[in-house]
């Protein structure tokens, strides 16, 4: 039951991500003229879900008043006369909302590829030194150990800054997934490898190999299944964890440029003390990040009791 | 027990020399030198006399085994960026990140803990559930997030300063220096021990939960032992074993947390520093913070494990 409603709103959040040109109200990085860290502007129940304009009462302070004596409709609406920022606008005026629904795109979107990247080459490798034994079996876990043992933010932080520091949005995509799924593999791999040394002389995968089965097919059809509950688990706590990789990196200024929103270099402006006080709204990603993570804790709790929650036993985290 | 030792810490020296070469050869061959944010404004003589005095014209191999040669004197070399010697910077910033992830254990066990026994205890009403929803909505608290929220409520509160470590000059007296640091600390501290505390909180309470249930404590019981002394005397101690093989994934969490943290709120740390020598390319301080980095993670888990070996004959023998 748990495990449903977490699907149901991580699956929610990959179809904002998916839909985020159509949903969002705006270009995310069109910027409003005179609209600079303008609040958010909530619908009224009472108004028919309307909310009230703003007028600026200081340009130099950005200090806006709600003017309570008229109503816009919502940015959706098509007779729409002045903007709406549902959740703000930030240091250049630009939508919050709007940058929300582009940068869940750009961050929950990194987060999936790696996870499947990660499970596909972690459940390869594993399955074949599983599988293989002997001296490759004993290379591959030693390295696995190792890769497991290193601080690995502090990796990705290195790998990445080997790079050039600016690259275009496609190509940080690419590296930083590519970056992620060489860290997390061993999380992986070292799973599905016991699993499939155990398995492979049990009953089942012998009576398979007697008929005839090859190598391959005993692998792929009778002892990767075996570890799907494992593999299901580690995927899920992956994902918190690349999530708030790809956070840190940009927020350090070591991920996607500036220019492109994302979850991490959305939460850059909110770096900045005053900026934070004064316009908390910059914040609006690092509740989707909570999102995120509380979902996968709460989905998983049950069912591995004694297995620790995701923010320290993710492989990023450590 | 020796042996095991003096292997444990080859292999931590091992870890030391990887971590710092790797992050050395990656850096130079990272595009751009020390020098690029200087390029615009030196004329191209100037700029390779400055790259002649930092030593980027020699070869890769030559400038490796020099600066090998000096790690094994402990001569870090000195950083570009804050034309210092990277030696003094790393004892600083190393004290400082100990200073931060020390408190944070201290403050996550002091919190974690009691509230653990007292959620793993049998008992009805609304506080369990209550501090059960706060764990988990904490655990979920990742330190960027964490910190973050905790600087906007320093800040809109005004109670505690919101960055740095000090905000008097280092000439003040000894204990204004200190009472400076303790109110600096909270802030970044507890957006590091929240969580930790809440997984402690957590653990705990299932294992005292599970411990309680064992024969030996209803043993207890019937010997006449109070209830309130079984749990106490009995069944926390043998609750403890999952608890501390949670203290060793810790010092790793504390470690990549301390970065963030350290970013987010100025905190002069090892991970700051690590972030400035990467963007600036300072290859001698890149170099030196990943060997400080690794030295402290390697010790950290040295400790851990010795711990582990000395209270379980088990390890200690397979060793």
């Amino acid at each position: 039951m748990r495990t449903r409603r977490a699907v149901l709103l991580l699956g929610t959040l990959a179809g904002a991500a998916l839909l985020a040109p159509w949903l969002a109200p705006y270009d995310p990085s069109a910027s409003f003229r005179g609209f600079r860290h303008a609040p958010p502007m909530p619908p009224r129940l009472s108004e028919g879900l309307q909310a009230h304009p703003l007028r600026r009462e200081s340009l130099l302070d950005e200090r806006f008043v709600e003017d309570r004596t008229r109503v816009v409709p919502l940015p959706w609406s098509r007779d729409r006369t002045e903007p709406v920022f549902l959740l703000g606008a930030d240091a250049s005026g630009r939508d919050v909302l709007s940058r929300l629904l582009a940068g869940t795109r750009v961050s929950l979107g990194l987060a999936l590829v790696a996870v499947l990247g990660t499970t596909l080459v972690g459940s390869v490798l594993g399955a074949w030194a599983g599988a293989a034994g002997g001296r490759l079996d004993e290379v591959m876990m030693r390295t696995a150990d190792f890769v497991l043992v290193l601080p690995v933010l502090y990796v990705v932080l290195v790998l990445r800054a080997a790079m050039p520091l600016v690259l275009p949005s496609a190509v940080v995509f690419t590296l930083m997934a590519g970056i992620f799924i060489a860290v997390g593999w061993p999380v992986v791999a070292r799973g599905v490898r016991g699993i499939v040394a155990r398995e492979r002389d049990r009953e089942y995968a012998v009576a398979a190999r007697s008929l005839g089965a090859g190598t391959m097919r005993v692998l792929v059809r009778h002892l990767l299944p075996a570890c799907g509950g494992h593999v299901a688990v580690q995927a899920s706590l992956l994902l918190p964890a690349f999530v708030l990789a790809e956070a840190t990196l940009s927020f350090v200024g070591l991920g996607f440029p500036a220019t492109q929103p994302s979850w991490g270099t959305m939460l850059r402006d909110a770096a900045d003390v005053n900026e934070l006080t004064r316009f908390p709204w910059v914040l609006a990603p690092a509740f989707a990040i909570i999102a995120v993570t509380l979902t996968t804790n709460l989905a998983l709790q049950p069912r591995t009791a004694e297995r620790p929650l995701a923010t320290d036993a993710s492989p990023i985290a450590r | 027990m020796a042996i095991y030792c003096v292997r444990r810490i080859l292999l931590a020296l091992l870890l030391v020399w990887i971590a710092a070469s790797t992050a050395f050869v990656l850096t130079r061959f990272a595009p751009g030198d020390a020098t690029f944010v200087e390029e615009q404004f030196l004329a191209p003589a100037a700029r390779e006399a400055r790259r002649a005095q930092l030593g980027l014209d020699r070869p890769l191999a030559a400038q490796y085994a020099g600066w090998l040669a000096g790690m094994l004197r402990l001569d870090f070399g000195e950083s570009s960026l804050y034309a210092r010697p990277v030696g003094q910077l790393l004892r600083e910033r190393t004290v400082n990140t100990a200073i931060l992830a020390i408190t944070a254990l201290l403050l996550a066990t002091v919190l974690g803990v009691p509230a653990g026994i007292y959620t793993g205890r049998p008992r009805s009403g609304l506080t369990v559930p209550l501090v059960r929803g706060v764990s988990v909505t904490l655990v979920s608290l990742p330190p960027l997030v964490g910190s973050l929220l905790l600087v906007l409520l320093a800040a809109r509160t005004g109670w505690l300063p919101t960055g740095g470590m000090t905000s008097a000059d280092g000439s003040a007296s000894w204990a204004a220096w200190l009472g400076d640091v303790a109110a600096h600390l909270p802030v970044p501290a507890l957006a590091l021990a929240l969580p930790l505390a809440a997984t402690l909180e957590r653990l705990q309470s299932r294992a005292l939960a599970e411990a309680a249930g064992e024969p030996f404590v209803d043993a207890a019981r019937a010997r006449g032992v109070s209830s309130r002394d079984a749990l106490v005397r009995h069944a926390w101690p043998a609750s403890l074993a999952p608890l501390l093989g949670l203290y060793g994934l810790m010092v790793g969490t504390l470690f990549s947390g301390s970065f963030v943290v350290e970013v987010v709120t100025a905190w002069p740390g090892i991970g700051r520093l690590m972030v400035d020598a990467l963007r600036a390319r300072d290859l001698f301080l890149v170099a030196g913070a990943a060997a400080a980095g690794a030295m402290c993670l390697a010790t950290a888990t040295l400790i851990t494990d010795v711990l582990h070996a000395w209270l379980d004959p088990r390890i200690r023998e397979r060793a």
